[in-house]
């Protein structure tokens, strides 16, 4: 069991968290015909608007209510039915998601309350879907904003079970936010196959895949759709990925009656064993050859890249459930995590996460764990790892949000067999690219060193001759 | 906001030296430069973000934010001002204030502990200490902190209270400003001092443009002391006071820190750019003439005169080939529009055509400018919505789009050619050599391949597949049912 550590600073170096409320935002973008909306100040929406765009390299919608001074002060309900009203008239959503910044939570209003009495008397707003979260940027991270975003949809969009919903071959799906647009694809073609209809919730596969359409649109264009999504009760299973989705989909449990299976990584042989086993028993079909002969490519993939695992010894840093997918992934190929970092404790499995200890920290502390454990191979976090990366002297893998320095980070797969295909030779692929060729040096070990003392004797002894 | 704030922001709204203020009647004065938000509607960083900005190229120093994680934690190592040596202001450092802090009322001791570690850790000359939306809303005194930081600890401590809600990133280049001439300027002497010390303001050495410009200061022998702020130090900033030029690059960002140092100091000030080759040469010129007004050799004029004379000739030389190309080419200017009058210039020197520039950040003198550049005012625009601009380009308006980030999708998703001329870009465009590499970027957007390929509808869509097949391939034909 991993030992837990919080780091001691007062100050975090090199944060490795994205904010709360951006990762709310990433969830309202998978939604069709949708803004997103910071309650507060311009400057935060700037900044993860920015940020947005570095990673996927794609225009955002996302909007703020712009609360300056005197709002800060004296509240600002009138901000937010202000914004409400301007973006309808804009941009005509059919989505609008809020998520709370620090400056509203600090303030601490009821802006539920308030959300409530300006749907109720502003008619211009009745075919708008407004959702709140409530995402503070000093609780969280990436992860909690988004599943608290999730969670806010299922609580106003999804119908509850009755006796009059027609069930059907539905399956619902809960990803988590490390799961990229190609991750979702690759679910849904794999949920399809079995004769399933996935309805996934939220849907960056629509998006925020990265196309070029025929006209320009102020929201977003595909993602998962309001019909669809109100719809949920009617499924026969809903397979949620990552820890930090299980309350969304115990949520969705509850109101819909629908079993909830939490997967809390899908990259690995072992775990989509299981996910196949499921889609087989809930359609009762047999797995289809394409899989089976993806697994075998898998198998495959293992043999020929655990050559390049086996000892290598790995850092990463990431949000809890990213970690423990990836550090699970890296042990089983025969890699060894000597440093694990987590972003935030808030996650029930840390411990479980196959290293020794796991810190809760930043990206200066990881760098630090590194060096006092001797070195490290690879460095695994997302691009704000570049620098510390250089500044070790080990390649950097990207996971993660953001990635600001690589193209295609839409398209990366990580799930599913093909995606944990992919994965390994990314990996040692890099590693490949580190291979040194042998020098003498390199064989210190080949033959015993005699100690000094020996070498004195044994020339005294010569001398006697 | 405490009082001393707001006096603050005040002052910067009544500043003489902005000509967007003199132009005001008293009462609109009052009122200050910062339009009211539109909630739902509004774009762009705040007054933190554009403190930080102003500040960060200093790189000697740590550059502390005090807030929740959002401010810093989503912005750091986001632009490219570069530095040829220090790398202590890459590191993105934030208090990451908890919930227990805000609830319990501890930031301000939190903020103490910070100091006092990342001063143990790094040992810098300084370290600069940011004000959030948060602290300040619960009234963290970042001013008292500091001050007994630096008495504690022997390390100056200089608070920049710019918290984002007071206003917009311009207001938050004002407020950087104010904190270097309570705090910096004039607090140390520099180690030697001439009379061809000049500092530069507003230049952020983004992408490396001091350095494009650097060469010609010095084959005049003119020493660029501090830059601010861009590959700066904080001695060369605390001392900057002993130079005998200011230049003010970024129209009126930094003004209040020119306008005071005259007072201060007696250093005169001019408004420069170093975008577009006759602006470059003027830049020099007016440096040159201020510098012997103040005691330098009279030779230098024509110093100064020589090197315009040939490196103006070497720039165009090295443009001519692409002149022929870009002539005539449209070109839809979409910048905040600061500055677009230099680039306008910059422009048409290649022989293009401005189609339309944005003005919305622009002052009454740098409107004129531009009408006097563009003949009337009617390409003079405040904005264009996106799905406005969208349908423009893709009927073919313009050839090209130059922009900041904002506007890139909707250049690219209309499939025409975008070049990138804001603040997070990667090439240099400053002085002469920036301009080549800025014709030189233009002729690579506006003749690469690509554009041909992404407009060609498929094939299936033109109805025209059977023009794509070889001669007589044969196709499945129904078999006819028998009976
Ligand atoms: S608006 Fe305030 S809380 Fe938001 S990023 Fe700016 S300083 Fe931080």
């Amino acid at each position: 069991m991993a030992e837990i550590i919080k780091s001691r600073k007062a100050v975090s170096v090199n944060p490795l968290k994205s904010s709360t409320p951006l990762g709310a935002a990433l969830a309202y973008l998978g939604m069709e015909g949708a803004v997103p909306l910071f309650h507060g100040s311009q400057g935060c929406t700037s900044f993860a608007l920015v940020l947005s765009v570095r990673h996927y390299k794609e225009a955002i919608p996302l909007q703020t209510t712009a609360m300056d001074e005197v709002a800060t002060i004296l509240g600002a309900a009138a901000n937010m039915e202000e914004a409400l009203l301007n973006l309808q008239r804009r941009m005509a959503p059919r989505f609008i998601g809020i998520a709370s910044t620090a400056l509203v939570e600090t303030r601490g209003e009821d802006y539920a309350g308030d959300l409530k009495l300006i749907l109720a008397r502003q008619a211009a707003l009745a075919d708008t879907t407004v959702v709140f979260a409530s995402t503070p940027d000093y609780t969280g991270a990436l992860e909690d904003g988004w599943a608290a975003a999730v969670s806010a949809i299922i609580e106003s969009v999804v119908a509850p079970w009755s006796p009059a919903m027609t069930s059907f071959q539905q399956v619902n799906v809960l990803p988590g936010v490390g799961q990229t647009p190609a991750d979702i694809e690759i679910l849904r073609d794999l949920i399809e196959s079995f004769g399933l209809y996935p309805v996934v919730l939220p849907d960056l596969s629509g998006s925020l895949d990265g196309h070029i359409s025929e006209e320009w649109c102020p929201t977003t264009q595909g993602g998962a759709r309001l019909e669809e999504v109100s719809q949920m009760a009617r499924a026969v299973h809903t397979i949620a990925i990552g820890e930090h989705m299980r309350r969304p989909a115990d949520l969705l449990g509850s109101l819909t009656g629908v079993p909830v299976t939490v997967f809390p990584t899908l990259t690995g042989l072992g775990a989509n064993d299981r996910l196949l086993s499921l889609l087989s028993h809930l359609s009762g079909k047999a797995v289809p050859a394409r899989y089976r002969r993806q697994r075998s490519q898998l198998l495959d993939a293992m043999l020929d890249g655990h050559f390049h695992f086996g000892g290598k010894r790995i850092a990463i840093a990431a949000d809890p459930d990213m970690l423990f997918s990836l550090s699970r992934f890296f042990n089983a190929m025969g890699a060894e995590i000597v440093v694990a970092v987590a972003s935030t404790a808030n996650a029930p499995h840390l411990d479980s996460i196959p290293a020794r200890r796991v810190i809760i920290g930043d990206l200066a502390d990881m760098e630090d764990a590194v060096r006092a454990a001797g070195g490290a191979d690879l460095l695994v976090t997302h691009s704000h790892g570049r620098q510390s990366a250089e500044r070790l002297g080990i390649p950097l893998l990207r996971v993660g949000f953001p990635i600001f320095d690589r193209l295609g980070t839409a398209h990366m797969q990580t799930i599913g067999y093909r995606g944990t295909r992919d994965l390994i030779f990314r990996v040692a692929n890099l590693f490949m690219g580190q291979m040194h060729d042998h020098a003498p040096g390199d064989f210190a070990t080949a033959w015993p060193v005699p100690s000094s003392e020996e070498i004195v004797h044994d020339s005294a002894s010569f001398a006697d001759h | 906001m405490s009082d001393a704030l707001k006096a603050k922001v005040a002052e910067l709204f009544n500043e003489p030296g902005c000509d967007k203020n003199l132009a005001k009647g008293e009462k609109e004065r009052k009122k200050g430069c910062s339009k009211p938000l539109t909630p739902g509607a509004a774009a762009g960083g705040c007054a933190f973000d554009g403190a930080k900005i102003a500040l960060q190229p200093i790189t000697d120093v740590v550059h502390l934010v005090h807030g929740p994680l959002a401010c810093e934690g989503n912005g750091w190592d986001n632009r490219h001002a570069a530095s040829s040596g220090p790398q202590l202001y890459r590191l993105g450092v934030t208090t990451d204030l908890s919930q227990m802090d805000i609830v319990m009322g501890t930031g301000e001791k939190r903020l103490y502990k910070a100091i006092r570690e990342v001063i143990s850790r790094y040992a810098p000359p300084a370290v600069f200490v940011y004000a959030t939306c948060v602290p300040a809303l619960i009234g963290d005194d970042i001013v008292a902190v500091c001050a007994h930081a630096t008495s504690r600890l022997g390390t100056p401590c200089i608070p920049v209270n710019a918290p984002g809600f007071v206003g917009s990133k311009n207001l938050g280049n004002k407020l950087a400003g104010e904190a270097l001439l309570d705090h910096v300027i004039g607090t140390m002497e520099p180690e030697t001092s001439t009379v061809f010390d000049i500092n530069i303001l507003g230049e952020y050495n983004l992408s490396g443009e001091l350095w494009q410009v650097r060469p010609l200061f010095d084959a005049l022998g003119i020493r660029v002391h501090a830059c601010m702020t861009g590959d700066a130090r904080y001695r060369e900033v605390a001392s900057a006071h002993r130079s005998r030029v200011n230049m003010m690059v970024c129209s009126t960002a930094l003004i209040n820190i020119a306008r005071k140092m005259e007072e201060r100091w007696g250093i005169p000030y001019f408004e420069g750019s170093f975008y577009g080759i006759g602006d470059t040469s003027a830049a020099l010129r007016s440096v040159a003439r201020l510098l012997v007004a103040r005691g330098a050799p009279a030779d230098l004029i024509e110093r100064t005169e020589a090197l315009v004379t040939a490196e103006e000739a070497r720039a165009w030389a090295r443009i001519a080939p692409y002149r022929q190309r870009l002539t005539g080419k449209r070109v839809l200017l979409y910048t905040g529009g600061v500055k677009s009058w230099s680039i306008v210039s910059a422009l048409q020197e290649v022989g293009m055509v401005v189609v339309g520039t944005s003005v919305r950040k622009s002052t009454e003198n740098d409107k004129q400018k531009i009408k006097d550049l563009m003949g009337g005012d009617a390409h003079m625009v405040d904005s264009i919505p996106p799905r406005e601009m969208y349908a423009q380009l893709r009927r073919g308006d313009a050839d090209i789009l130059l922009s900041g980030g904002r506007t890139q999708f909707v250049a690219l998703k209309a499939r025409v050619p975008w070049l990138d001329i804001n603040q997070e870009r990667h090439q240099a465009y400053a002085g002469y050599d920036g301009m080549v590499t800025l014709v030189r970027e233009l002729d690579r957007a506006l003749s690469n391949p690509v554009w041909a390929d992404v407009r060609r509808p498929a094939p299936w869509e033109q109805g025209d597949t059977e023009d794509w097949l070889d001669d007589n391939v044969p196709r499945l034909v129904p078999v006819a049912r028998e009976g």
